[in-house]
């Protein structure tokens, strides 16, 4: 081989495999992400029964019920609208009424989300920055959250926790 | 005056950054020697003025200083001593703090055990180094100042974040940024050659031992954050595809192909652009995650600011480094004389296999960390990528990479003979199929992708083996024979056989804890019993504690198997005061390499705890491989051939140096 045909066969194979990765990653994109949206987005939007997305948004104050076997049930709010939360199985520590929640799952026929993940990301003055953003876009935003925040430029890590079946 | 002193010394620092960024480039272009050597002066004094300003920081942690900001908010007076330590780095300013004086470090020891480099390299790499440090530096005096005091100071801290209390933060961050930072080596030698125009096989042989250190670090790193966070965050998970995580994964796999292409290039003489572009690219990627943790764009345990002229800031730095090396690269690469030439199938075509992937690898891996960013910011529609992109992108590109590993190290330089390979890596192969033949006789009617993964890991294993037993002649010379050359062999090649080894364990370990994990989640009463994984825990009671900074429920279970007792775990939930908040601690039982894992959730008001309980199966190989690769890459780093500082072989010197 000369040197030329060397250096072809090295370009072609690199090309073959950056394809193929091309690829790969174009279908992954295309059915393994999950889209995030708030109780008043899902409404808007009338998101399918049984497509998973993220839920997110304040756990509504006395909405946290818990019954037999680890099932609870909640309501999530983004001060528009609100939508009922099934769960089974333990809830993260920094999970607390009244304080933000993500919840990975899907909705059932009867409009109530069914999630197999709730995360909570956030200590106990720090929201998570998906909803901190959608309830400020949405004016929802109460100044005590961002009084909180701001009270502490140095913030360190926020706790991240999860839970899921 | 201990904040003072280390806010001085600080700028004392930036001031000599400063010096040493300019002086030694005039030096080398009016070919002085002395105006040369002032970089390894400043280097030097780089790293004490920057070694004070830390150990200032760390004082003032130490003595519960609450009249500094950093320290009221992440100290408490009651902390037990070694958090006051380790939370030094568990903030932001601190961690940026220990970024710079890990730079420090290695620019110290290049000024150090450089002696044998070309001046004029030894001044263009330090003088990059310096630039590096000049901008962090800037960065940490204009926007993360560590030693900023308040007005009235409060009587007690706010207390260090609880996750974070725990001995995997005096262990993770040091060897993460250890390797992060190491691969600034690698990218002022590269920067460094670019600028000088010249580059030969003696600048891989300088250049390898400091990547290879640097990968050590962050392949220890990795492992021990990953472990970290299986114990810690209580559900059991040991990776989770997290952007922070990713951040540190783009820079190693980058760091593997720089490390395989940079042997290329030290024994042939090939590839030379190319392996100087991987070396900007590492380090590039190194500051792209230092960027993503540090700027506060992603939310998760690791992202400490949220204060966005810092990331503004940290994000000039990453374009003006990335940049402008990038434009050099461009501008100088054809420069570069092309080196020597081979043939497809060839120890330098497997290598270059090698990088192909992993640097594809690293791409997709690039695509999926920050595709939903650039999404939110284009759209504003917000995404997560998980887990489920990465096992359909990383995964499929990391098989072919893995059957190719045990192939490489077989094919002789510049041609090689396949067939002639995989003759002798029949009884790798053989063995492979055993094992996926068992495995699949005997969880029949489960999985089909666990025992041909797991068969996979067996063959790289063997084939590593194989690779071994070929070089001493195993089975066709003597024992003792064979022992000798095993003696003999230098300790780059041992080196590789454990590095390899250690991958097809991870992958072991990986696919056994996916698979055959069982997990048993339900509220228990005292008295109850769980049957998880063939062992029975019966769940005993509850007790309180009063430690020093936080209240402990702990529950007591009895793990017994076959009617017979086994141990005692006693998981606990803490309860931190200062900070209103909770952690979970798991109680880990180890068997072998499998491990038993309780965490608690919350405690009902009849008694009942709920309680969340694993059998891992050989979840241990997971961080055991790393350790092997570390181990490998250790053994490499001891070849004299090798060795920080004696990059010559030096026999004939042996009489002159006798005290090395």
């Amino acid at each position: 081989m000369t040197r030329k045909q060397r250096r072809l066969t090295m370009i072609g194979g690199a090309l073959v495999v950056l394809g193929i990765a091309a690829a790969l990653v174009l279908n992954a994109l295309r059915d393994s992400i999950v889209f995030f949206s708030t109780p008043v987005m899902v409404a808007e939007h009338h998101i399918k029964p049984g497509q998973r997305f993220r839920l997110g948004g304040l756990v509504e104050t006395g909405s946290l019920v818990r019954g037999d076997n680890l099932a609870v049930t909640f309501k999530v709010s983004d001060g528009s609208a609100t939508l009922p939360v099934a769960y089974k199985g333990i809830l993260p520590d920094l999970f607390r009424e009244g304080q933000g929640v993500v919840a990975e799952g899907a909705l059932d026929g009867s409009g109530v989300f069914h999630a197999d993940t709730v995360l909570a990301k956030h200590d106990e003055t720090y929201m998570p920055k998906e909803v901190a953003d959608a309830l400020k876009k949405q004016g929802h935003w109460k100044d005590d959250y961002g009084e909180q925040a701001s009270s502490k430029p140095g913030e360190q890590a926020s706790g991240k926790q999860g839970v899921s079946q | 005056m201990i904040a003072e002193a280390g806010h001085y010394a600080l700028v004392l620092a930036l001031g000599l950054a400063l010096i040493q960024s300019t002086i030694p480039i005039i030096g080398a272009k009016l070919h002085d020697g002395a105006l040369m050597n002032v970089a390894r002066s400043t280097a030097l004094a780089q790293l004490v003025f920057v070694g004070a300003s830390f150990f200032a920081l760390v004082t003032l942690h130490v003595v519960s200083d609450f009249s500094v900001v950093n320290v009221f908010q992440n100290s408490h007076s009651l902390k037990p001593m070694i958090y006051k330590i380790t939370g030094v780095w568990g903030n932001h300013e601190g961690s940026m703090l220990l970024w710079v004086t890990i730079l420090a470090l290695f620019g110290g020891l290049v000024a150090a055990f450089g002696n044998n480099l070309p001046l004029s390299l030894r001044a263009h790499v330090l003088a990059v180094q310096a630039w590096v440090a000049t901008a962090f530096y800037l960065f940490i005096l204009l926007t993360s100042n560590p030693f900023a005091r308040i007005a009235s100071p409060p009587m007690e801290g706010r207390d260090l974040n609880p996750v974070l209390q725990d001995i995997g933060l005096a262990v993770h961050p040091p060897m993460l940024y250890l390797g992060y930072v190491g691969f600034s080596i690698a990218f002022s030698f590269a920067v460094a050659a670019l600028i000088e125009g010249r580059i030969d096989a003696a600048w891989a042989r300088w250049v390898r031992p400091w990547t290879l250190m640097a990968w050590i670090f962050l392949t220890l790193g990795i492992a021990m954050g990953s472990y970290w966070a299986y114990y810690e965050l209580g559900w059991g998970g040991w990776w989770f595809w997290d952007p922070v995580e990713n951040a540190s994964l783009m820079p190693w796999l980058a760091g593997t192909a720089l490390l395989h292409s940079s042997i290329v290039m030290e024994k042939r003489n090939a590839l030379k652009v190319w392996t100087i572009l991987l070396a900007i690219l590492t380090f590039s990627l190194s500051l792209l995650g230092t960027f993503l943790v540090r700027s506060g764009v992603l939310t998760s345990v690791h992202a400490f600011a949220t204060d966005p002229t810092r990331g503004i800031f940290i994000l000039l730095i990453l374009c003006t480094f990335i940049g402008g090396s990038l434009s050099l690269y461009i501008w100088r690469a054809s420069a570069l004389k092309q080196g020597g030439l081979f043939a497809p199938i060839s120890r330098e075509g497997a290598l270059v296999l090698n990088n192909l992937f992993l640097t594809t690898a690293c791409a997709t891996v690039f695509v999926g960390t920050l595709y939903p960013l650039a999404l939110e910011v284009i759209t504003g529609n917000r995404i997560s990528v998980g887990a489920p992109f990465f096992n359909l992108t990383f995964a499929p590109l990391f098989v072919p990479l893995l059957i190719a590993v045990p192939f490489g190290p077989l094919l002789a330089w510049k041609r090689g003979d396949l067939v002639g390979a995989s003759q002798r890596l029949m009884a790798a192969g053989i063995g492979s199929i055993i094992a996926m033949a068992v495995l699949w006789a005997w969880t029949r009617g489960g999985s089909t992708f666990a025992p041909l993964a797991i068969g996979l890991a067996v063959f790289v294993i063997l084939g590593a083996l194989s690779d071994l037993a070929e070089r001493i002649n195993l089975f066709r010379t003597s024992l003792p024979v064979s022992f000798r050359r095993a003696k003999g062999l230098p300790r780059s090649a041992w080196g590789t056989v454990f590095a390899h080894a250690g991958l097809g364990v991870a992958l072991i370990g990986i696919v056994c804890e996916t698979t055959w994990n069982t997990e048993f989640i339900a509220s228990m009463k005292p008295n109850d019993v769980a049957q998880v994984g063939g062992y029975s825990l019966t769940f005993e009671g509850t007790s309180q504690r009063q430690q020093s900074n936080y209240r402990e429920q702990t529950a007591r279970f009895t793990v017994s198997r076959g009617g017979e007792p086994i141990a005692v775990m006693t998981p606990s939930k803490r309860n931190f005061t200062t900070r209103a908040a909770s952690t979970t601690e798991a109680a880990l039982l180890t068997r072998g390499a499998s491990q038993l894992y309780i965490s608690l959730g919350d405690t009902g008001a009849d008694g009942s705890v709920a309680v969340r309980i694993y059998h891992k199966p050989m979840v241990l190989l997971i961080w055991f491989g790393p350790v092997l690769m570390a181990f490998g890459g250790v053994l490499s780093l001891s070849d004299r051939r090798l060795r920080v500082g004696a990059p010559k072989p030096a026999k004939a010197l042996h009489a002159l140096q006798p005290a090395e």
